[in-house]
């Protein structure tokens, strides 16, 4: 039995695979990321220096030479080096903040879709006064009173982003729950339980799995610009801080673009990879899509 | 008579849903201000600098010799009749500052955001109807470009372009500093010659989402049976267009701009932080800087509260123009 499911499972990957394939927009998309989660694995071994090692004065704001490829910043730090390792940050906080997202999101859809009544009506209550709350306020009062790390960064956007996911998750649920099998499920005396995680859970996988990897692209703008904001964290670089000192030491007074251009750009393509990514998967896996 | 009754229902319930989130929101605020670590209110009556006075005056203010829910309804009181304490850095009152930056930003985001949605609508409407063409294609990649990219960062490469590079525009500020203006022409121009930039960076971080939004929709609406049946009845393209697409693709895009407005308020604080523009946005970024944690919150209270009115004003509007909106 378990191995049938196994053979169904790979059957379904070989597909979905095939016709992801064929979308050029998600093949540039995946080739961005597999780039960048190639460089932030090996960053130690790629970076020229220690990106946290302070320069000497006449290496201070120096454009790009031959032994500094993207050039120096206000501290005499290699740019290169801080791009390198700055891949890190973003896609882990990426990556984290989009699980928190989609586990509190899955968990208040999978309940309010399912049991309906007063437990729907006070759970959707509640992530329409998360919607309505303007996103980026909440994030730097939140982040700026648990203070500047790497986890708190991750906490603070993780528990801004599962309302639109509780959404989702709940529309889906609403229509999957009437559906013959469940209903038979509901016949032969199935438990509550085992219906949403053995039955439903994997029916809403396949549909929010597009939102997931969009969510992943917002979440890493939104370490941008909390950290550009001033609120990141001091020890860890990120494209985001990178960007923060740059603005704050004048650099774009100074004309110093090979201090701003190359964080910027990095988060561009990443974002960019991510959402093509996400649009790729939206029309293979809701099929709606396709037709247009 | 019926449908009246219905839609002042509607109405009543939409009022209370409005007040009871302000309410949540408030009350958040509290919370967050009050009991999370770092609690702002204690960390100053801790710091030695403070003189004795000060710290009791607070004390009296915030209620801070009383029970938390105590505290919690001195704190109600207070935002109702708009005391919201002192700035630390400032040294004047968070309501005074908040009043004399607000307009700045209503006038930024206001321009910004009605050109987006005329030039969104716009390109959205060419798009849809050339669909497949090199202008839709065009316009789709460049809206998701804009979309991947933070407006923090357009906007710094709008500075290194546009004012360092061709000296074009003022890199900061609203007006040049220390110049007396002769007459409000003067003084307009002069508001005008920096908003410039930081306008029209919003307005491109913003644009790619309406476009994206109407597009779509006339799409959909396109490809409708009433089309087809006006199609079939022998009217010209345009008119279908202006007649019968437009209008039904414009509705939902009244609810399209409520819901990004957390979209534009993120904007508006990144350009705003960018241009040293002085509103709401930089103070924020300002706030963060000194620790001024009255200030903050404050200006999330009062951002929180605009967003979530004009989010009512945007159910009110749809149930005017959408005859279908009944209960």
């Amino acid at each position: 039995m378990k191995r049938e499911r196994i053979e169904l499972y790979k059957k379904k990957a070989k597909n979905t695979w095939n016709l992801y394939k064929a979308s050029t927009m998600g093949m540039i998309g995946l080739f961005i990321l597999i780039s960048f989660i190639i460089v932030a694995l090996f960053a130690p071994w790629l970076e020229p220096y220690d990106p946290y090692k302070i320069g000497e004065q006449k290496d201070i704001m120096k454009p790009p030479t031959r032994e500094h490829l993207f050039g120096t910043d206000e501290l005499g730090r290699d740019i290169l080096s801080g791009v390198i390792i700055g891949s890190r940050v973003s896609l882990l906080v990426g990556l984290f903040a989009t699980l928190i997202s989609m586990v509190i999101g899955s968990i208040v859809g999978l309940l309010s879709g399912f049991y309906g009544k007063t437990i729907d009506a006070i759970l959707m209550r509640i992530t329409d006064i998360f919607l309505v709350i303007p996103f980026l306020p909440l994030m730097i009062v939140l982040a700026a009173l648990l203070g500047p790390s790497l986890w708190n960064i991750i906490f603070v956007i993780g528990i801004d982003g599962w309302p639109s996911t509780a959404r989702v998750v709940r529309s889906q649920v609403l229509s999957i729950k009437e559906r013959q099998f469940i209903l038979r499920l509901r016949a032969l005396g199935a438990s509550d339980y085992r219906i949403m995680m053995k039955h439903i859970s994997p029916n809403i996988f396949s549909l929010i799995f597009a939102n997931t990897i969009l969510t992943i692209a917002v979440s890493i703008l939104s370490e941008a610009v909390l950290s550009f904001l001033g609120l990141g964290d001091p020890l860890h670089i990120s494209w985001g801080t990178q960007l923060h000192f740059a603005f704050e030491s004048g650099a774009a007074g100074l004309g110093a673009y090979w201090y701003l251009l190359p964080p910027g750009i990095a988060i561009v393509l990443v974002v960019l990879g991510f959402t093509l990514m996400g649009y790729a998967f939206d029309e293979i896996l809701n099929p709606k899509l396709r037709e247009r | 008579m019926v449908d009246r009754m219905a839609k002042k229902k509607y109405l009543l319930v939409k009022c209370g849903q409005t007040l009871f989130t302000i309410f949540i929101v408030l009350t958040l605020n509290f919370f967050l201000f009050r009991v999370m670590p770092g609690d702002p209110a204690r960390t100053l009556i801790h710091n030695p600098r403070i003189s004795p006075e000060i710290i009791a005056n607070l004390e009296k203010v915030f209620g801070l010799d009383k029970p938390l829910y105590m505290q919690y309804l001195y704190y109600l009181k207070n935002m109702i009749t708009g005391n919201m304490g002192m700035s630390f850095a400032f040294r004047r009152p968070v309501a005074d500052i908040i009043a004399d930056k607000m307009g700045n930003t209503i006038l930024l985001v206001g321009v910004a955001t009605v050109l987006s949605i005329a030039i969104g609508i716009f390109i959205g409407v060419i798009a849809a109807y050339k669909r497949g063409s090199r202008i839709d294609i065009g316009a789709l990649a460049f809206s998701l470009f804009m979309w991947a990219m933070p407006a923090f960062w357009l906007g710094i490469i709008m500075v290194i372009v546009f004012s360092i590079y061709f000296r074009a525009f003022p890199t900061s500020g609203i007006t040049i500093p220390g110049y007396s203006h002769d007459s409000f022409f003067d003084l307009a121009k002069d508001v005008a010659h920096h908003m410039f930039l930081p306008t029209i960076t919003l307005a491109l971080v913003l644009l790619g989402e309406y476009f994206l939004i109407m597009r779509n929709t006339l799409i959909d609406v396109l490809t409708e049976d009433f089309i087809m049946t006006a199609r079939a009845k022998g009217l010209s393209d345009a008119r279908i267009l202006q007649k019968h697409a437009l209008k039904n693709a414009l509705l939902p895009m009244v609810t399209i701009i409520a819901i990004s407005l957390g979209f534009i308020v993120a904007g508006a604080i990144e350009v705003e932080t960018v241009f040293s523009w002085p509103g709401l946005g930089r103070l924020i970024y300002e706030s963060l800087r000194n620790r001024d944690y009255p200030i903050l919150e404050g200006v999330f209270a009062i951002v929180s509260i605009c967003v979530i009115i004009a989010n009512f004003a945007s159910d009110l509007l749809y149930a005017y123009i959408d005859p279908r909106v009944k209960t």
